[in-house]
Parts: structure tokens; C-alpha cells; sequence
């Protein structure tokens, strides 16, 4: 596939690791904000490749882990209507709530399906006029743009039956919290290439200037991480904090100016909880006021529903890279990949569950399988 | 199903000592039929319990049995459920499908295979036309194969209680004196052959879901094995294991595999044939091919310096022509597959849970 | 939020007054809306994440990184430094 295979090329990939080996002469730590890049990091066994001295931190760039578990649980209380098709992106459907999961609430006769993409939803309910259909509208801004289109899409055909749940999260804000915490260890972020080719780069700026670290906005490929990589490596070995953007055949300074309109038409600013982290200040967005017949929460009332957190879970120091999974005392006994407490055992690219696997590996490798 | 001693080696390496339930579910869910850890409980804490016995505990994809009176071969013995949607997809339908399936499995452990039973659960208000079809694609599949459809049973549920059509099959086949194949015979140093492109059925039944449609209908894999291992098995006699990786796709079966031998697969990504059309379809949904049903493909464990002449041979069959070594069985990391990808670093392959979701993470 | 896949326009049209389009992964098609890329054209190449197409992809950018990787072959600059 165009575009995606040359990204993959191992020889590519060698160069870039020999050139990053090259570079660096000291320890460093650097946090890859986005859950995708992850992904791609367990999935290619880049922190295999790359010299010792390199720290990868897995940041909390998952909206799927982060969504707060009340979110979870008023999704629950809508799809469990009989007079409700809840639509969902795959992801969400297996992160638990205060009450099971989606995909456990399916088992039990709730009509739970997954789509593609949030213009499907709207497609379900045109065909679907005597139920209701809501749409889960996760994501950080990358998803915003179809998550509005679904909206406005609704809005233009008349559909009187179509509603969004909505828990959309913001990536600046993160990353500032995390610079804040006052036993932060990471030193340089590699940005959220698909955030910025939505939203451009513009708000990165200020991070950078604030707080003196390096951001190398970054795409998904083995050769896109390894790339960011070696540019951020260079910037910390010369002692320079810039913002470089490795991502430019897709991410411009100023991003999709029609998405960041259509956004800014539907959706506002407003405070957050993230999973495992607390509330985080104007770290996310919800349905602007003339936008209101389309809102789940209102329409079901479920604005009430309100949930704690597992007190044993420390998700949230693990997501600023605080503590690792070892040292959480629930880590392999009651939370593992099937039974998870929180955000980061809940996706398979959370650091707790990637930790889970490769702990799998290590401990064969010393033969204690 | 060979998921027992795997679900034993999964459970005690996740709880080690911990005796909390190892998962909350106190029903039936989907996952527990994707063929991964789920199921794999499902049969080491509930079936073997209650139904366990020396031959069924060995959860090879065929029962083979001693028949008294019968001196020169083994008697095997499978049975399969087929719920596949839509019931008819690009490439079969699934009658096709219910006697490839059971067809497979008795080939897989080497077993000639000879005869089915087909049990039918329809739904009222089925079209009795969309019933001939699939009764005659049956036909003309047990043809094909050279099996023939010996009994049969037919029951019919309320509208509603049935989602059309579900189909039993039980095959019968006989194994000759000689051949052992068996899930717990890899050894380090063998390796692991693949005889096609993977992911090809799952893409395809995928690819026409609601909410998930392509507009390119990618087409199922599915056929009977049975010519291609007659072949393999009278051309090698270094084969060890075959499984045909249905459900769970290929990490399932290497996976079952390592756990029941006791060793460790290493994967070589490179290696891995993939239909373009099918790595595309995985790419869009953020689904990995390793964990997509196949049905139409085997994997085959085989002694090291026999593995090219097998793939050689298996490549002079039409449903072998993209057969190709894809790894080895390694001595390190026992019960734990392993793959080495195209970019150099490497990352385990576990069993899958329970299904596999789209994702956009 | 990050699974984002190129592909290639085929075709576009609008759809309830929306610009959606037609567009190929390494053979496989899907329906996009393209109302964001609206400049995008038959033949180009745009990044696709949940059925929206968010960017059109720069194929000159898209080399850059590659003919980076030439010149430092060609310095020697990717030669291992003796430890």
C-alpha cells in the first residue's frame, strides 16, 4: 500500500537506528503522546531496537482508556433502553464500567453494534426511524471532524432520532499536566501526528516555550517513530527545545482549517476527567448549546450519573510515567488483561497491558515459564 | 478444539496464586466462540468437567479411536457447529462451509475422511429456496472432497429463536496405522509451514457486516484440504502436526500448539503470505491477519530438513500454491509465539481473548 | 486517536449536500466523506481515520525522509562509531 509500506522498510529502519545510536551519548526520556504510536512500538518491537540509554514513556494518548468511568457508566444506562441502538467504535466496546462492558451488556439482549465510522450511525438511524440510535463520540481531536460531520450530517437530514454521547478529549492540556506534576521524568514528547493533521501545530508552541522541552510532532510508521526519534535526540543532546513537525506530508502549522471550523461550530471547551488522571482544565469538548437536541446525555438524563475510580488502580501515575506497572500491587493478580481496574491494562497498547505481555516474555526467557 | 492444557498453562501464569474467578462473566458472551483464551476456558472449566474423558481430553481437532475389530486403521471422529453470517457470503455459503469444516478436521490429523452427518436447526420463515441452495452447495462440495452424506436431522424453532440457519456436522474418517500426528509433537527445530495467504474468510465475512462494509466484496478461502494433505502425508513423513486455524486464526493454532508441545514458535512477519486485498481490509480496520479465520489453509509443523521439500510439493496443489516456511519451533520462550517483524524488533503473539474489534486507537 | 490509512480518490460526489467520495486501499474501496479535502482530486492520495478523509498527503513531503537517509548514506555519517 502506497504511503504505508515504504514507512515499514527495515532498512530504512536501520539507518535510522545506527543514526540515532550515533547521536546519543546519555540517558533519555521521552513519551510518545498518542496510543497509536504505541501500538506501533509493541507491534514492531521498536524499544527492542533502540539503544538502552533511550526510555520510551507510553503517554495517555489512548481516548479509549482515558474516558472517565462515568462516561462508561452512562453509556451503559443508555444502551441497556430496549428503544436504543447504541453505536460504538470497536475499541470501547470492552472497556469496563462500574457495571461490565458493552460487549457484556450485548450478551445480555441490549442492542449494542459496532461501526466504522460515526457517519454509519447516522445511516442506522435514517433506516432506523421508530428506534433511537446514539452515537458513542469518543476521541481526541483527530475524530472530532467526523464526530461533527455525524452531527451536522443528522442535523441537515431531519433526523429526529439520532443523539451523540460525547466524550471528547484534548491533547495540550495532557501534556501540560504532565509537565506540571512536580516528579515529571519526561523530557521531550513525540507529538500526535493525526491530532495535528486535524488541528495543526500552532498549540504546541506555547508548550515548548513554557516548558523548555523538545515536541516533534510524529506519524505511526516504524520509519515516521524512528525519525521523531532521532530528531528529538538530536535537539537533547544539543540542548535545544524546538517544535519540528516529522509528519509534513499530512500536518501543516495551521491543520485542516474546514475540520477546525466545522469543530469550532459544534463543539466548546470544557473541563474533563481522564481516567486514572482526575479532572484536567479545559481538556476536552462537548456539544455547543444549539446543538442540544442531539445530545445523549440530555435527551436519556443521564447527566446524574456520577462514579468513583478504583482506589487501588494508579493508572494515573503510570500514565505520566511516574510509577511502572510492576509497582502497582494489583498488577497480574486482579488486574490483567481480562479482568482490568483501569485505563492502561484496558487497552492492549496501555502501558500495563504491553507490560503484561512482554514481562509474559521475559519471564520465559529466564525460564520461569 | 486443543484448548485444555493451553487454558491450564494461560490460567496459572495470569492468577498465579490469586484465587479470584479469573473472569467475571456468569453468561454465555461472544467471545467465548472466537477461539481464543475465552473459549479455551470455556472448555477446560465447563465441557471437560463435565463430559472429560481420556480421548476427548486430548482436544485434538479429531478424536481418533481404536474400533474393535478394525486392525488396519484408527477411526476418527469430528464434530462442528457452523453460525457463520451472512449465510451467504462472496465465495460459499454456509453449507460449503459446514463440510470444508468438517472435512478439514479429519484431514488436519491425517484421517481419510469418508462420511458426514448433517444436523439442521432452521428458523421459521427461512425461504425453502435459500434451503435448496445451501443443500445443494453441501452436495457438491461432499462430492468435491469425496465424502458422502450419510444422515441427517432436520428442527425447526420459532421465528425469532433462530437467526435462519445452523448447521451440525459430524465427520467420520481412518486414520492408517502409521501416521501419529499429534498437537504435542513439535519439537525445537521444526518448522512451522503455512499452505496459503491468511485472513482471507474472516476479511470476507467482515467486509459485507453492517457498519463495516467495502464496497470490493473480498471472497472466503474456504475448501476441503483433504487432496492437499494426502499429498503432504505421502510425500513427507517429517509432519508432526496440522491444524486448519478457523476461528482464532493462525496465533490461535501455533499458540495451542506451543502450549501442548511445550515449546516455543518464533514468527517471521516477512514470511507471511497476505492477499493485498486482505492486508489492505486489516489495515483500515485496525485488525491483525494473524487472528483472522481461515478456511481453506492449514498449518503444518514438519522436521526442519524436510520443511522445503514439503512446501515444494504442497505448491504442485492448486490450494497449496502459496505455501511457504513462516517460522520455527524454538526451545526458548516455551508455550509463548513470538514474531520477529519487517522492521527488525520483535513482539508476542498471544492468544487472542475473544473476538477481535475493529479498532480506530 | 490515531489509525489514520492513505488511500486513493477515485471518485467523489455529493451526498445530502456533502462531499463524499470513493476511495481505494491497495484494492479495496470504502465510501469517505471528502468534504474536508474538498480539493483533493481522481488519482490523489488522501489520510483516512474513521471513514473521514483528513488530509490530503503531500507526495513530495512524503520522499523527504527517504532522500535524507540517501545523503547520510552517502556522508558515511551512518558508519558505527568504535566504542
Amino acid at each position: 500500500m502506497k504511503f504505508l509500506d515504504e514507512f515499514r522498510d527495515g532498512a530504512a529502519v536501520d539507518k535510522l537506528v545506527r543514526a540515532i545510536r550515533n547521536r546519543v551519548t546519555r540517558p533519555w526520556t521521552i513519551m510518545e503522546v498518542c496510543g497509536g504510536q504505541t501500538h506501533t512500538i509493541v507491534k514492531y518491537g521498536i524499544d527492542e531496537i533502540l539503544p538502552e540509554a533511550i526510555e520510551l514513556v507510553h503517554g495517555p494518548g489512548c481516548p479509549v482508556c482515558v474516558t472517565p468511568l462515568e462516561v462508561l457508566d452512562r453509556a451503559h444506562a443508555i444502551a441497556s433502553r430496549p428503544d436504543v441502538i447504541f453505536c460504538s467504535f470497536g475499541d470501547m466496546l470492552r472497556v469496563p464500567g462500574s457495571r461490565g462492558d458493552l460487549l457484556q451488556l450485548k450478551s445480555q439482549g441490549a442492542d449494542v453494534r459496532v461501526v466504522y465510522s460515526p457517519l454509519d450511525a447516522v445511516q442506522i438511524a435514517a433506516t432506523n426511524p421508530a428506534r433511537e440510535v446514539v452515537f458513542f463520540a469518543i476521541g481526541f481531536e483527530t475524530t472530532a471532524p467526523a464526530n461533527a460531520m455525524a452531527v451536522a450530517l443528522a442535523a441537515r437530514r431531519g433526523l429526529t432520532n439520532f443523539s451523540v454521547l460525547v466524550s471528547h478529549v484534548l491533547v495540550p492540556p495532557a501534556i501540560a499536566a504532565i509537565l506540571d506534576a512536580p516528579d515529571n521524568r519526561v523530557q521531550a514528547f513525540l507529538g500526535p501526528g493525526h491530532v495535528c493533521t486535524v488541528v495543526g501545530f500552532e498549540e504546541y508552541e506555547p508548550l515548548v516555550a513554557r516548558f523548555r522541552v523538545p515536541i516533534v510532532i510524529t506519524g505511526f510508521e516504524p520509519v515516521d517513530m524512528l525519525e521523531g526519534i532521532l530528531r528529538t535526540v538530536e535537539q537533547l543532546e544539543a540542548g535545544e527545545a524546538r517544535l519540528e513537525n516529522q509528519y509534513g506530508r499530512v500536518v501543516t502549522r495551521a491543520g485542516n482549517t474546514a475540520s477546525v471550523a466545522l469543530i469550532a461550530d459544534v463543539f466548546e471547551v470544557c473541563d474533563r476527567k481522564w481516567r486514572g488522571v482526575g479532572s484536567i482544565p479545559g481538556s476536552g469538548w462537548r456539544l455547543r448549546d444549539k446543538y442540544r437536541a442531539f445530545d445523549a446525555e440530555e435527551r436519556f438524563s443521564v447527566q446524574a450519573i456520577d462514579t468513583e475510580e478504583s482506589s487501588i488502580c494508579i493508572s494515573g501515575l503510570i500514565l505520566r510515567g511516574q510509577k511502572k506497572p510492576h509497582d502497582c500491587p494489583a498488577f497480574g493478580t486482579i488486574c490483567t488483561p481480562e479482568t482490568p481496574l483501569g485505563a492502561t491494562m484496558v487497552s492492549a497498547e496501555g502501558a500495563c497491558a504491553a507490560y503484561f505481555a512482554y514481562g509474559r516474555l521475559k519471564a520465559a526467557h529466564a525460564g520461569a515459564v | 478444539m486443543s484448548d485444555s492444557a493451553t487454558a491450564k498453562v494461560l490460567v496459572s501464569e495470569l492468577l498465579g496464586s490469586c484465587p479470584a474467578p479469573f473472569a467475571g462473566y456468569d453468561r454465555v458472551l461472544l467471545g467465548h466462540g472466537s477461539g481464543g483464551r475465552l473459549s479455551a476456558d470455556l472448555v477446560s472449566r465447563l465441557f471437560l468437567p463435565a463430559l472429560g474423558n481420556e480421548v476427548l481430553n486430548r482436544l485434538e481437532d479429531q478424536a481418533s479411536c481404536v474400533l474393535p475389530g478394525l486392525e488396519s486403521a484408527r477411526l476418527a471422529i469430528t464434530t462442528d457447529s457452523f453460525v457463520v453470517r451472512p449465510i451467504f457470503f462472496p465465495g460459499g455459503d454456509i453449507g460449503r462451509l459446514a463440510v470444508h469444516g468438517t472435512v478439514n478436521d479429519l484431514a488436519v490429523g491425517g484421517a481419510t475422511p469418508l462420511f458426514l452427518a448433517a444436523a439442521f436447526i432452521l428458523e421459521e420463515g427461512l425461504p425453502l429456496d435459500d434451503l435448496r441452495r445451501i443443500a445443494e452447495s453441501m452436495q457438491a462440495a461432499a462430492a468435491e472432497a469425496g465424502v458422502t452424506v450419510v444422515a441427517g436431522d432436520t428442527k425447526v424453532v420459532d421465528r425469532g429463536k433462530g437467526d435462519q440457519i445452523f448447521i451440525t456436522t459430524t465427520g467420520i474418517g481412518l486414520i492408517p496405522h502409521g501416521r501419529a500426528l499429534s498437537v504435542a509433537s513439535a519439537r525445537p527445530g521444526d518448522r512451522v509451514v503455512v499452505s496459503g495467504t491468511i485472513g482471507d474468510h474472516g476479511m470476507a465475512i467482515m467486509s459485507v457486516r453492517e457498519g463495516l462494509e467495502f464496497e470490493t466484496a473480498l471472497e472466503s478461502d474456504t475448501a476441503a484440504l483433504n487432496g492437499l494433505t494426502e499429498l503432504m502425508l505421502r510425500s513427507c513423513d517429517g509432519i508432526r502436526a496440522m491444524r486448519d486455524p478457523t476461528r482464532g486464526g493462525v496465533s490461535s493454532a501455533l499458540n495451542e500448539i506451543a502450549a501442548a508441545s511445550g515449546v516455543g514458535v518464533e514468527l517471521v512477519e516477512r514470511a507471511l503470505p497476505l492477499r493485498d486485498s486482505v492486508k489492505a481490509a486489516c489495515e483500515i480496520l485496525g485488525l491483525d491477519p494473524l487472528y483472522v479465520a481461515n478456511e481453506g489453509k492449514l498449518i503444518a509443523i514438519v522436521a526442519a530438513a524436510q520443511a522445503d521439500d514439503l512446501v515444494s510439493a504442497m505448491r504442485t496443489h492448486p490450494l497449496g500454491r502459496d505455501a511457504a516456511v513462516i517460522g520455527a519451533v524454538v526451545a526458548e520462550h516455551r508455550g509463548t509465539v513470538v514474531m520477529k517483524s519487517v522492521a527488525g524488533g520483535s513482539r508476542i503473539v498471544p492468544m487472542l481473548a475473544g473476538e477481535q474489534l475493529p479498532r480506530i486507537c | 486517536m490515531c489509525l489514520g490509512i492513505p488511500g486513493r480518490v477515485v471518485e467523489t460526489f455529493l451526498e445530502h449536500g456533502i462531499l463524499m467520495g470513493k476511495v481505494d486501499f491497495g484494492g479495496v474501496s470504502k465510501r469517505v466523506c471528502m468534504d474536508h479535502v474538498r480539493e483533493a482530486k481522481p488519482g490523489d492520495y488522501v489520510l483516512v481515520h474513521v471513514g473521514f478523509a483528513l488530509a490530503q498527503i503531500d507526495e513530495v513531503e512524503a520522499h523527504r525522509v527517504f532522500a535524507f537517509l540517501e545523503g547520510m548514506d552517502q556522508l558515511g555519517e551512518l558508519d558505527e562509531i568504535p566504542r
